[in-house]
């Protein structure tokens, strides 16, 4: 193979990803098609033409693996698409097992890493489906087509044809004229009218048009309806449709070789009937997507990454810009410290535009995971034998693309555990009077500057005795701690580390394949989790996710002598601290705020923080950081306000202090450090309060 | 100069064989690589011809590589127009087909950047057809 670009080999891995969602997705269609009992070929024929792409493109960039299972895959689907065999659920679970191979071979790929990944048993499955293949058509010339068709017809066309003719439907050639310029959506629509008649088999341009611009296109149709409903449906001035007389000596249709009538006159009856608005309508979202497809670059997120960093060095300018301004001012050179003061509020204006235009491209839908998550839960129901409905809304949602990325693994587990030990057994369930399948919600939305992901299932609820024993049997806790704890906190031990693994969750919680992991993952991409539970109703985990990682608008706030940014997506308030409001409740100090008990962190102490001489004396503030459902009163020194930054990692030997979610330029060019609020919230409320050397990190 | 089409509805297989294609030092007079993504935009394309060569894929939806091919064997305009068909191993029913319909050449895929640079040059290098502007 020659050398390949990083571009070429990124573009390669790129679309591969994508033709296996697509794969994905037409299997689940197809699924959703034999449980509904009704077939869809084109599904199939998607399908095969999708790992077909997949072993050209594996054979041109020397992806053996990727290859070799597209090869036995490809196999199947042809036999599929052809009729030689049928599809139930047993080789479409065959089928899924594929699609998770491709995802796990390509990433191997993509890691460069020659890991043995075992396929072969897989590979036994596809053979076995293959061997089952029967040829069952009748031969070609039983039809007495026009040979100048079948010339230009693809095997599966061919099939189609022969599958219509086997069903008794009744052929029709539709003959139309299209402008070139809008070919794409006219057509888009009329396919997507016919889908509801029929079939549409084939299309073939005529090679005649009335000018340059238009092309004239005969499409073979399949369908059960008559020629009238047909009219009366899909008629447009453009079109005319003709009945192919069945067991006819003449041609289907006016074939390669043969030079088609100018106008249709001869094949059977025909009617052109103005029906055109009825043809403009509908199918117009069909259109729109497709179109929108052909528009899309795909760009490296490292690339956004970098535009964002020179939006936040531009904010740099643009505060010494206004600084400059000022000095003007200052200076009594009013008029230039006005024009200036106008250029920069207008650079200010831009630079927001610029940066919100950067941020929405990284935005994707999260029904790209979610689909993923689809082919989970149909999967494991199958295994465990559990009927489980998945409703999933608001897969509009978006969110920061590097977030979906990341997201996968823990809903994953989430669903899981919820079908492994949340949902009962059918029987149990209908006893209890519950429907015998079992509900699972994927729900997202937007609330603010956040994400909310909600996985909810019907199932029998944690058991939170069973839970407080097995943290006590751990050695998590002691029993009378166990009999101070509140609901809500018996229900956050699921979270700790080793009391919720799968060998155990079925006697102990009923849930918990590592939820502490989740809940690490979660927690790294800024997010929180909460669960809320009722013994025998079901189970709710709510998931909180900043919109983005990408910028953040935050609390610049000075403690002791330093400036410290805290993420506002974490802040829900700031209050002026009064000492003499603090108490001591379990020898940790809170506040009451309205009426509810906070818990207060002083950051200089916390962070041991050299204290600036004269705090004793001066006005300090709490600022409230909320996070899901905990609260936390962080007292600080001064609040300078708000400002949007960019967050930059910290360096290898910092990146290990907790605490901070990394370190931000400053207006003033000084470089700051950005609290973790989820971090610190997590590490204050649980009690570990360690004492930590930000001196070092910040000097 | 001459002008290829590339009709392809993978667009990494497409982007291989530009960059194939423009990499040929006997074309370093330099050729024109126009891409398709589909029947469709070939038939669009088409019309802003002639093209002296028409590289196509036989398994595309709607409009596949047959018919293209049997669309420019029927035209007039397209009369000096090659095409080379680009398949996989398995469609070797269709890819016969296409031959009969009157395509010049075919590569099995995966292929070498060589391979097409060689076949390519059977076509373009001998006879380039009129550029004579359509219509």
């Amino acid at each position: 193979m020659a050398e390949l670009s990083d571009k070429a080999r990124e573009e390669f891995f790129s679309e591969a990803q994508e033709i296996i969602e697509t794969l994905s997705r037409n299997l689940l269609s197809l699924d959703a098609a034999i449980k509904a009992g009704t077939s869809d070929p084109s599904l199939i024929n998607e399908a095969f033409r999708a790992v077909h792409t997949l072993k050209g493109l594996a054979g041109l960039f020397g992806a053996a693996r990727l290859g070799a299972l597209s090869h036995r895959l490809e196999d199947v689907l042809d036999d599929l698409r052809l009729g030689r065999i049928e599809l139930g659920q047993d080789v479409l679970d065959v089928l899924f097992g594929a699609v998770e191979a491709y995802t796990r071979i390509l990433q191997a790929e993509k890691a460069d890493s020659d890991e043995e990944l075992d396929v072969e048993s897989l590979f036994v499955e596809l053979e076995r489906i293959g061997a089952g293949a029967v040829e069952h058509q009748s031969p070609v010339a039983d039809y007495e087509l026009d040979p100048g068709l079948l010339a230009v017809l693809t095997e599966y066309e061919e099939h189609r044809l022969r599958a219509n003719i086997d069903l008794q439907m009744q052929l029709y050639r539709l003959r139309v004229q299209f402008d070139l310029s809008t070919i794409d959506k006219v057509l888009e629509e009329m396919k997507e009218r016919a889908k509801r008649h029929g079939e549409i088999i084939t299309y073939l341009p005529t090679g005649e048009a009335t000018s340059a611009d238009t092309i004239e296109l005969d499409l073979l149709m399949a369908s059960r309806d008559d020629l009238a409903t047909l009219i009366g449906s899909l008629g447009a001035d453009n079109l005319v449709i003709e009945e192919i007389p069945r067991r006819s000596r003449r041609s289907v249709l006016p074939g390669a070789g043969t030079a088609p009538p100018r106008h249709p006159t001869a094949l059977g009856r025909q009617e052109s009937l103005g029906l055109h608005g009825e043809l403009e309508r509908g199918g117009l979202e069909q259109a729109a997507s497709l179109r929108s497809l052909t528009q899309t670059v795909r760009v490296d997120i490292r690339k956004l990454d970098h535009l964002m960093n020179i939006v936040g060095e531009l904010a740099i300018v643009r505060s010494a810009l206004g600084r400059v301004a000022e000095k003007l001012r200052g200076e009594g050179q009013r008029k230039l410290a006005a024009e200036l003061q106008r250029l920069h509020r207008n650079f200010d204006r831009r630079l927001g535009e610029m940066q919100d235009g950067i941020l929405e491209v990284r935005m994707v839908p999260l029904g790209q995971v979610f689909d993923r998550l689809a082919r989970v839960v149909r999967q494991i129901s199958r295994e465990v034998g559990k009927e489980i409905r998945l409703v999933i809304t608001g897969a509009e949602t978006e969110i920061d693309k590097l977030i979906v990325e990341e997201l996968s693994d823990p809903l994953m587990h989430m669903i899981r555990n919820a079908i492994d030990h949340g949902i009962e057994a059918g029987q149990r369930r209908v006893e209890v009077g519950k429907p015998l399948a079992g509900t699972i919600a994927l729900n997202a939305f937007q609330k603010g500057n956040h994400v909310m992901i909600e996985v909810e299932d019907d199932g029998r609820g944690i058991d939170l005795q069973g839970l407080t024993e097995k943290a006590i049997t751990l050695g998590k806790l002691s029993r009378s701690e166990a009999q101070e704890m509140s609901r809500d906190e018996v229900l956050a031990l699921i979270f700790l580390p080793g009391l919720s693994t799968r060998a155990q969750a079925d006697d102990v919680s009923g849930r918990g394949v590592g939820m502490d992991i989740v809940k690490t993952n979660i927690s790294k991409l800024g997010g929180v989790i909460d669960v809320h539970s009722e013994t025998g109703i079901g189970t709710k985990m709510t998931i909180t996710l900043p919109i983005t990682l990408a910028i953040v608008s935050a609390l610049l706030i000075q403690a002791g002598k330093h400036t410290l940014a805290i993420p506002l997506s974490s802040v829900s308030e700031a209050i002026a601290f009064e000492e003499a409001g603090v108490r001591l409740v379990d020898g940790r100090e809170v506040i009451t705020l309205r009426g509810q008990t906070l818990p207060l962190c002083r950051l200089d102490r916390l962070m041991a923080l050299e204290v600036a001489p004269d705090s004793a004396s001066r006005r300090r503030f709490v600022v409230v950081a909320a996070l899901g459902q905990r609260r936390l009163g962080l007292v600080v020194d001064f609040l300078y306000g708000q400002e949007d930054i960019v967050i930059k990692p910290l360096g290898k030997s910092l990146g290990a202090v907790r605490g901070f979610a990394g370190a931000t330029e400053l207006g003033d060019q000084r470089v700051g450090l950005v609290l973790d609020a989820a971090g610190l919230i997590e590490e204050v409320l649980a009690g570990v309060e360690a004492p930590r050397t930000l001196e070092r990190a910040n000097g | 100069m001459p002008r290829i089409l590339v009709v392809e509805d993978s667009s990494s297989m497409r982007s291989f064989v530009r960059s194939a294609l423009e990499s040929d030092p006997r074309s370093s007079a330099g050729l024109e690589v126009v891409e398709a993504s589909s029947g469709f935009e070939a038939l669009r394309l088409l019309p802003r011809g002639p093209y002296d060569l028409v590289i196509t894929d036989i398994n595309m939806p709607d409009i596949n590589g047959l018919e293209l091919i049997s669309f420019i064997r029927r035209s007039e305009s397209h009369k000096n127009t090659k095409v080379l068909v680009i398949s996989t191993q398995s469609s070797e029913r269709d890819r016969a087909r296409g031959l009969t319909l009157g395509a010049n050449g075919y590569l099995i895929k995966p292929f070498s950047p060589e391979a097409l640079q060689a076949e390519v040059q059977r076509f373009i290098g001998s006879a380039p057809a009129q550029a004579k502007p359509h219509g």
